[in-house]
């Protein structure tokens, strides 16, 4: 029941922090590539997950001792 | 509590020779009144209304066979949206007492409700509603607003209706990053309340969950009834993520979408509310990459001025640091090419130097006719200032 796939809200409030951070902020050279290419990252991340096109739907079912468990359903 | 008890507990005082006095019977009576009844309902016919200054409301409740002076706290009809009108059926909730200065018997009226409103499932609804308000469960300083980019979505509704189906549609054409957890409950007879409850609660042991719709698709009014439940209403309001009651047509309102954090007129609007738009988030997207390749385009020219140094100004030591500097700016100049706004960085920045090599930033440092070199892209040239 844990979700695995990263996070798209926390990919870009990153993202957007460095952007804020790179145009704002007098840093050197040394933090503006890193922030950088952290950037990247989270765009590549970001633009990943809008690329997915089929939706996840599952049924949440509950075990007889209580544990939740999520069958794949189609609707 | 059963009916009135008059000889009960203190049948001495009935027994009792002496004669009474007025206010001690009168009191008496009060109190055996008090105690024999618990609140109730009555229906009847209102007469005689009167408001005083206080805001106090006193009127009759009447029917074929007798009648009942009312008394109603201006605390309680605070709340009425309108004063009943004379003639007006009523639901009167009553506590029965006894004025004590007057002996007269009356009925304290803490709630009214026309029966015009509705029958019986009206006049529980209205109950409820009012229940949930003193709660503070119909606060709208209650709502939470629902996340901008869910990644889990649990459905409250019934397997088999269209809601589902509706909802499942429009989360794929415009979100399909989500993941749509489905708790199947009842919406319709007898189960669905017990059923609803249920998955309303297990919703809140899904864990990363962000946000929870919970509906059903249009009907008869007699259909949608189960979200008018008070339990129902209280299992949405006690989610712990936020969450969007969506209930039959646009016309129908049910007491779940009073206590959601969001009302959705229908199961595909709940499913509108609940996600974002892929494209139009792919654009902002778009807007984020050119911001970043500007700012760092604007740190970039320092770079390049550091890098065309390393042969003549800087120690071996400093020198193996910008190399490795180096190689990072082409890894991420690679980086840059696939990220096609990023291409900013071959729009032409340059970096000029007077002789010693000091990077000219300011029109101060510059004389008339003084010569300087220009880094550019792929070389240096050389120019000369003119400032006259």
């Amino acid at each position: 029941m844990n979700a695995s796939k990263p996070s798209f809200r926390e990919e870009l409030e990153r993202l957007e922090a460095i952007v804020r951070e790179l145009e704002e902020t007098d840093i050197d050279l040394d933090r503006a590539l890193e922030l950088f290419e952290e950037g990247v990252g989270h765009l590549k991340t970001a633009r990943n997950l809008l690329q997915q096109s089929e939706l996840t739907v599952k049924r949440v079912l509950e075990e007889a001792d209580g544990t939740l468990r999520a069958n794949d359903l189609t609707v | 509590m059963g009916g009135l008890d008059l000889f009960g507990n203190d049948g001495a005082v009935v027994a009792s020779e002496r004669a009474w006095t007025v206010a001690e019977v009168t009191r008496r009576a009060r109190q055996l009144i008090d105690a024999g009844f618990t609140r109730l309902w009555v229906r009847g016919e209102l007469t005689g209304f009167k408001a005083y200054r206080g805001g106090h409301w006193y009127f009759t409740l009447r029917d074929a066979q007798a009648q009942v002076r009312c008394v109603m706290w201006r605390r309680d009809n605070l709340r009425l949206r309108e004063r009943p009108r004379e003639g007006n059926e009523v639901f009167a909730e009553v506590q029965p007492t006894l004025w004590e200065e007057r002996g007269e018997f009356r009925l304290t009226v803490r709630e009214l409700i026309p029966t015009t409103a509705g029958g019986r499932w009206q006049l529980e609804l209205e109950r409820s509603k009012i229940a949930l308000a003193k709660d503070g469960l119909l606060d709208p300083a209650r709502k939470r607003p629902i996340p901008i980019y869910p990644r889990r979505i649990a459905v409250v509704t019934s397997l088999d209706g269209a809601a589902l189906r509706d909802i499942v549609t429009i989360v794929e054409r415009r979100w399909p990053i989500a993941e749509v957890l489905v708790l199947a409950a009842r919406v319709q007879g007898d189960d669905a309340e017990r059923q609803l409850c249920h998955a309303l609660r297990t919703i809140n042991r899904i864990p990363n969950l962000d946000l929870a719709i919970v509906g059903r698709g249009g009907g008869s009014r007699e259909d949608l009834w189960v979200f008018n439940s008070e339990r129902v209403a209280r299992a949405v309001a006690a989610a712990n993520v936020p969450t969007i009651s969506a209930v039959g047509h646009e016309t129908d309102i049910s007491l779940t979408d009073l206590v959601a954090d969001v009302r959705a007129a229908t199961p595909s609007a709940a499913a509108e509310a609940a996600v974002p738009d892929r494209a139009a988030t792919a654009r902002s997207v778009d807007g984020i990459a050119r911001r970043l390749a500007k700012a760092l385009a604007s740190r970039t020219v320092v770079a390049d001025e550091r890098l065309s140094r390393t042969g003549d100004r800087l120690t071996a030591a400093t020198q193996g640091h910008l190399e490795r500097q180096s190689a990072r700016l082409e890894r991420i100049a690679g980086k840059l090419d696939a990220l096609s706004p990023l291409r900013v960085l071959e729009r032409g920045y340059a970096v000029a130097r007077d002789a010693e090599g000091r990077v000219l930033k300011q029109v101060v440092q510059f004389s008339d006719e003084m010569l300087f070199r220009l880094r550019v892209s792929d070389g240096e040239v050389r120019g000369r200032a003119v400032l006259k």
